[in-house]
């Protein structure tokens, strides 16, 4: 297997690589990777800070790995390999009938990545995450033997492995058990709501199958904290979606384009766009769950600097005091973007590092400007104080101590994995940083 | 009703992201590769996306006995039948240098083995009248670099019968394309030196297939590489012989 030697960054473009990759074609040769070197696997890139970096080490590029190897039309139940990706397996099975039950808010995202991160999607109160839809993992561990996971065999690795940032070995491809899809049309309620309590109140009392709240962060006073409501639900039409044409950002833009007047001008308007009675509209699948896909390269423009996501989740005891310092500090600082999420999450959690508990999770992006890591290393510190958790697969600032302290399996996670991957063969440079793997 | 398309050396990148996009327009796929066991894996990826009949056989350019499954199952689907060949090899040129054998597979993997299989299937064709041949050459082929002349020769062979295959084929109601790929991202070319302007395998499928149904008879893909050999072509030898591109 050759070897190119690559410089890349995680989504977010503020930490970056320079690694040896490998990106097989085969499972055999994928194999043969392993009898050279066992190495983490990476996926789309699409985790926002370091999870699928490793400096100066070796990597396996699993796109290549993008079979559809088992699908039973009756049942709903598809194997793939581990470099497919949600958007494929959408677009692929949803005029056959079936979905994935959980989707991230990028299609680009690969089975493996979904798996590893245990990503959640806007039903998360309802359907959980992603593991929970896992049936069985084919891993490629570090003695070369490519094992099958279960929730029930191999129960200890199978949780150490979803959720478990690639640490115990490459998932070649998984089952997975879809759910029925009536139709490839989604009808979406939009309502506003002009303050934190109110939105919070109406995230908790929704029924929706899918919900998920677009925030204004730079909204003050009185509408601290207002935004957009988008309740979700499939429907029964038959028609063929219209599908927008995907435009691609081709360069990085310069500092302005997300400076805080225009952010907030944006946010004005965006936030008015919804008529104050709110209103319901149809919309493709794809244009729902993965609202920014069709601008490809978004993430340019935040330009040459990148940008920091920092999405958390709070338990529900402390969620409201805290949103309210969070979000005061946020517009305070006047650096966040439009992009703002605020999304009610429930108890499911399939693996030991699992990011969702039951609570709300607030997500936001802030370009890579002068006190924006400050920032975010705040937010970090609020989050671990009130009991919450930051997401692996957005973090690039946060602290070993304020991790162990958020994740309350960790030192079971660490004891399956460091038997499973004695050598550490799978480090990778955000395991570095929060010393996941603890002590050697 | 479907068509039928061969895809020859479907294991390859290129015949891969190829095989993907005929089964999803909802066709059957004959995929025929050396490694058959991991050519399955491809065979149930085609019949999730849409492929009537998706199946593997094995197949080696260097054995000719190997052909007669493919032409069987091909002869027992009703319907057009369409081929795509995409085998090949491409050892270093200072490994053949080392040792003149090893030019002989790469001969036979990319010249005398498709020109052999596409030569028995032609008769069928002919019988049904219809039906395209999609033959993947290369832009090596246009001109013999230092670098690697000997899969270079092969494939300006490969030109030229494919040449000769459309004027038999066209009076039958059939069609051949050429197409001559500059780089594409594969495991061929994954990690080496010098790659500039590197299509994915699955922008090539689609230029392949507006090639089709277009009856293009020879394409380049992306389309600037004609330009690029054009000025290649036109280097005069005295020059060309001492340059090293």
């Amino acid at each position: 297997m050759r070897w190119n030697e690559m410089e890349y960054t995680g989504w977010g473009r503020v930490l970056k690589a320079k690694a040896q990759v490998a990106r097989p074609e085969k499972p055999a040769a994928l194999k043969d990777v392993f009898t050279e070197t066992p190495a983490p696997a990476i996926g789309a890139l699409r985790s926002y800070g370091d999870t699928a970096l490793n400096d100066a080490g070796k990597v396996v590029n699993m796109t290549r790995l993008d079979r559809f190897i088992g699908f039973d039309a009756k049942s709903g139940v598809l194997e793939a390999e581990g470099g497919v990706t949600i958007t494929d397996i959408l677009s692929t099975f949803a005029p056959q009938g079936w979905m994935p039950a959980v989707m991230p808010g990028t299609g680009f995202a690969t089975l493996g990545g979904c798996i590893a991160n245990d990503v959640h999607g806007k039903n998360h109160h309802g359907a959980g995450t992603f593991g929970e839809h896992v049936l069985s993992i084919d891993l490629l561990m570090a003695d070369g033997e490519t094992r099958t996971l279960t929730p029930k065999d191999n129960k200890n690795l199978f949780r150490a492995t979803v959720g478990g940032v690639g640490q115990t070995g490459v998932i070649v491809s998984a089952k997975i058990q879809m759910k029925p899809c009536s139709s490839r049309l989604i009808q979406v309620d939009e309502r506003r709501a002009n303050g934190l309590a109110e939105f919070m109140e109406m995230l908790k009392a929704s029924t929706a199958t899918y919900c998920v709240g677009w925030i204004d962060a730079t909204a003050k006073g009185d509408s601290l904290g207002r935004g957009i409501l988008e309740e979700a639900e499939l429907t029964s039409s038959q028609m063929d979606p219209k599908l927008r044409k995907s435009r691609r950002v081709p360069m990085d833009a310069p500092g302005f384009a997300l400076s805080p007047p225009v952010v907030r001008q944006f946010n004005k308007l965006y936030f008015n766009r919804i008529p104050a009675e709110g209103r319901g509209v149809l919309r493709s699948l794809e244009d729902f769950f993965f609202p920014l896909d069709k601008i490809h390269d978004w993430n340019r423009l935040y330009g040459k600097r990148g940008f920091h996501q920092f999405q958390c989740v709070l338990p529900d005891a402390t969620a409201e005091e805290t949103l309210l310092d969070m979000l005061r500090r946020i517009s305070r600082a006047g650096l966040a973007s439009p992009l703002a999420v605020l999304k009610r999450t429930g108890t499911g959690q399939a693996g030991h590092l699992t990011f969702p508990m039951q609570g709300f999770t607030l997500a936001l992006d802030f370009a890579n400007a002068p006190g924006a890591a400050e920032l975010v290393q705040e937010l970090n510190r609020l989050t671990a104080s009130a009991g919450g958790r930051v997401y692996f697969a957005k973090d690039s600032l946060a602290t070993a101590t304020e991790v162990a302290g958020m994740y309350p399996d960790l030192a079971d996670w660490q004891t399956v994995v460091n038997e499973a991957d004695p050598a550490r063969a799978f480090e990778t440079d955000l395991t570095r940083r929060l010393n996941l793997r603890g002590a050697k | 009703m479907s068509d039928t398309w061969i895809i020859l050396g479907a294991s390859s990148a290129m015949g891969r992201a190829f095989a993907r996009l005929v089964a999803a327009k909802g066709h059957n796929v004959i995929l025929a590769a050396r490694d058959v066991a991991d050519t399955e894996h491809s065979a149930r990826d085609c019949a999730a996306r849409g492929a009537p009949m998706a199946k593997a056989i094995a197949v080696d350019m260097r054995d000719a006995a190997s052909f007669q499954p493919i032409y069987d199952l091909a002869a027992a689907q009703s319907g057009t039948i369409h081929a795509a060949v995409f085998v090949g090899s491409m050892p270093e040129q200072a490994e053949i240098d080392a040792d003149p054998a090893l030019g002989d597979g790469t001969i036979q993997d990319s010249f005398t083995g498709p020109v052999h299989f596409l030569h028995g299937l032609a008769p069928l064709m002919e019988q049904r009248g219809s039906g395209t041949v999609i033959g993947i050459g290369s832009v090596a082929g246009d001109r013999g670099r230092v670098g690697n002349y000997t899969y270079g020769a092969a494939k300006a062979g490969f030109h030229t019968y494919l040449s000769g295959l459309r004027n038999r084929l066209t009076r039958a109601g059939g069609h051949v394309v050429t197409v001559k790929p500059g780089f594409v991202d594969t495991a061929m070319t994954w990690g080496l030196p010098g790659m500039f302007l590197v299509a994915s395998p699955e922008a090539v499928a689609k230029d392949l297939w507006v090639a089709a149904e277009k009856n293009k008879n020879t394409i380049y893909t992306p389309f600037f590489w004609r330009y690029i050999m054009l000025i290649i072509r036109s280097i005069p030898e005295f020059l060309f012989k001492k340059m090293s591109i």
